[in-house]
């Protein structure tokens, strides 16, 4: 088992994963617990919205709590349109943020629901000028599709509403996705408890992305503990490969090919 | 499919008889709805009906999970920055008031660097200014040169002036204007009229059409709110609600906010229509977060401390902190202004208490991309 783990490694943008649990930081109640709690996950990569970071500020930047062991990735929270996700992009690269950048172009603020449309056309820009690019979408395959031709590092599809904590609402869509594409599939948003994590790992999502999950346990150390080992436990499964599921149905007592076997005798 | 603005909107209520609504709303019929999960905007007047003051800790309960579920422990901090108080207007309620004899002011740019500056070292990226309505001391043109100048200072900026047209919203978020804040004061016309009964802010269509007139521009935060005390509170707290919420479901890009203010004591010698108490404004931000779970709940120095830091905990998002609402008052303090305000706290002092009740401070919150 151990071999197992060991040989498999999640590779994005040529950097090796630590884990495959990435955490979100929009909703902590105080930026200065981040690092613990980003560390009782093992997370490997931490997502921030860089209409957060204050650079300029006598007040505190949430850049300053982000661990030096875990991968950055600035994401465009707040982008309207394929061309505010891409200025976002470039000020982030400008402050230093490295060149991951995960897209979100969100124009509905009742649900929160991205544009794929827009996330593509940010995508097919940022990858040529050099970005690693992680876009959000609503999972769609055409869409990811020609997010993986325009030379995404990964697909973050979500599972439910950001925020909503509602769990594997799409999972048929996302098994498409992930049977169908040759990228990392990294479910994002809705997801609400660590036994859903597990689930999609199981599904073979490459990685899980959480922020609302953690952020608002009672105890969000804990919380985020609980998701690394369901994400570790969920790969596993996937990896040690799915036993078939047995309907629980009794057989019928007058088999439908019965036939076959008299025509036998 | 949404009217054509919200005026025709509001005209499908106007038959609506709130009493006869209200007379029959029962504990099991709030129990019924607070027990949806998404709500009608039948079920936000059911959650403002007297019967709902009964269920009012469910409420706060409810508000409070929805509040956490989607803007985390997290609190938007504001200041606003008075920079003009000449104003045209005869609002019978304020303290800029035309007729009003006050020592009025127009901050020049360099005056504005300098208040600018004072905001800016509180740690604040965003920055509110207000103004009075006049063409002669404070039009578009110099609100738009006082917005380059706090460019320098500030990540966001947002305006909370008077009714502008069209063309001049456009002209707005060109410049890097990108919220805006339009209280309607009072939706019910004929109280409106009564109200403003001068200057252009007499003009109700005008002002009831400015948040949408802003959506169009391009702006990326609208926030909405009634004055209450200036009319029947229930009434006014329903079409500020559907206000927000035909907004929010027709410009979907756009951020809506609702802010809750009490009227204040002020230099002008108005009594309150009617009087909002604690419990009234508790059920009040506790339906609005219920009905529209997305949308920015604002809370100002109009309210004490004391109920200031328990309205944070059940669905307020954004709250103001180191204010004056006097024209140049964050360089020279405050020597009386447009209202009396109930918190002086400063932005720290804020922060301070935010960090002890389990919330972070933001202190910016979008990036200017122009």
């Amino acid at each position: 088992m151990i071999q197992m783990m060991n040989d498999d490694k999640l590779i994005i943008g040529k950097k090796i994963l630590k884990s495959r649990l990435l955490i979100g930081t929009g909703k902590f109640p105080n930026n200065k617990k981040m690092p613990a709690i980003i560390h009782a996950g093992d997370a490997a990569v931490v997502t921030v919205a860089l209409r957060r970071a204050n650079e300029h500020s006598q007040s505190e930047n949430i850049l300053d709590y982000i661990p030096d062991d875990v991968i950055l990735m600035p994401n465009t929270s707040g982008a309207r349109t394929a061309d505010e996700a891409i200025r976002i992009a470039h000020l982030s690269k400008a402050m230093g943020c490295g060149d991951w950048i995960k897209i979100e172009v969100i124009a509905d603020n009742r649900y929160l629901l991205p544009d794929n449309q827009e996330t593509l056309k940010a995508t097919q820009l940022l990858v040529k000028e050099g970005f690693t690019v992680l876009p959000y979408i609503s999972p769609d395959l055409m869409t990811a599709k020609h997010l993986a031709d325009a030379g995404a590092a990964a697909i973050m599809p979500l599972a439910a509403p950001i925020g909503s904590n509602r769990g594997l609402r799409t999972k048929e869509l996302l098994k498409i996705i992930i049977d169908e594409i040759d990228l990392p599939i990294i479910v994002d948003a809705g997801i609400g408890k660590p036994s859903e994590a597990a689930e999609c790992m199981e599904l073979g999502a490459a990685a899980i992305l959480t922020n609302t999950a953690v952020a608002t346990a009672n105890a969000p150390q804990q919380m985020a503990a609980a998701f690394s080992l369901a994400v570790k436990a969920g790969r596993i499964a996937f990896l040690a490969g799915m036993g078939r599921t047995s309907s629980i149905r009794a057989s019928a007592s007058s088999p439908l090919t019965g036939f076959l076997r008299k025509e036998a005798n | 499919m949404s009217s054509e603005n919200f005026l025709a909107e509001k005209q499908f209520y106007n038959h609506l008889d709130f009493k006869d609504f209200f007379a029959h709303v029962t504990p099991q019929t709030v129990q019924q709805t607070l027990s949806k999960e998404h709500l009608t905007r039948k079920d936000f007047l059911v959650l403002l009906s007297p019967a709902a003051q009964d269920c009012l800790e469910e409420m706060a309960q409810r508000s409070r999970y929805e509040t956490i579920k989607n803007f985390g422990y997290t609190m938007q901090l504001f200041t606003p920055m008075y920079i003009a108080d000449y104003c045209d207007n005869l609002c019978v309620y304020c303290g800029f008031n035309h007729k009003n004899t006050i020592s009025r002011r127009c901050l020049n740019m360099d005056e504005i660097k300098i208040e600018a500056a004072n905001i800016a070292q509180t740690g604040l990226r965003n920055i509110l200014i207000l103004t009075g309505e006049s063409q002669k001391y404070s039009p578009v043109d110099y609100i738009l040169e006082a917005v380059q100048v706090l460019h320098d200072y500030f990540d966001s900026i947002a305006i909370e002036v008077y009714s502008f047209s069209q063309a001049d919203y456009n002209r707005a978020v060109q410049a890097g204007v990108d919220g805006m804040t339009m209280f309607q004061e009072c939706y019910n016309k004929k109280v409106y009229q009564s109200l403003h009964p001068g200057g252009p802010k007499a003009n109700y269509e005008f002002r009831l059409d400015a948040p949408e007139r802003a959506c169009r521009a391009g702006m990326r935060n609208v926030n909405i709110g009634a004055l209450l005390g200036l009319n029947e509170w229930r009434e006014e707290a329903f079409f500020t609600g559907i206000h927000a919420d035909y907004l929010q479901h027709k410009y979907k890009e756009v951020e809506i906010a609702v802010s809750t203010p009490r009227i204040c004591p002020c230099s002008a010698d108005y009594k309150p229509l009617s009087l909002v108490n604690d419990h009234d404004l508790v059920q009040y931000i506790t339906a609005l977060r219920i009905f529209l779970p997305r949308a920015g709940l604002t809370l100002s120095t109009r309210e004490k401390p004391q109920m200031r830091d328990n309205l944070i905990k059940i669905g307020i998002t954004k709250i103001s902190g180191g204010v004056t609402v006097a024209v140049g008052g964050h360089t020279k303090g405050d020597d009386g202004g447009q209202f009396k305000i109930s918190d002086e706290r400063s932005i720290p002092q804020m922060a301070k208490m935010l960090y002890a009740q389990g919330y972070q401070p933001v202190y910016k919150d979008w990036q200017t991309l122009i």
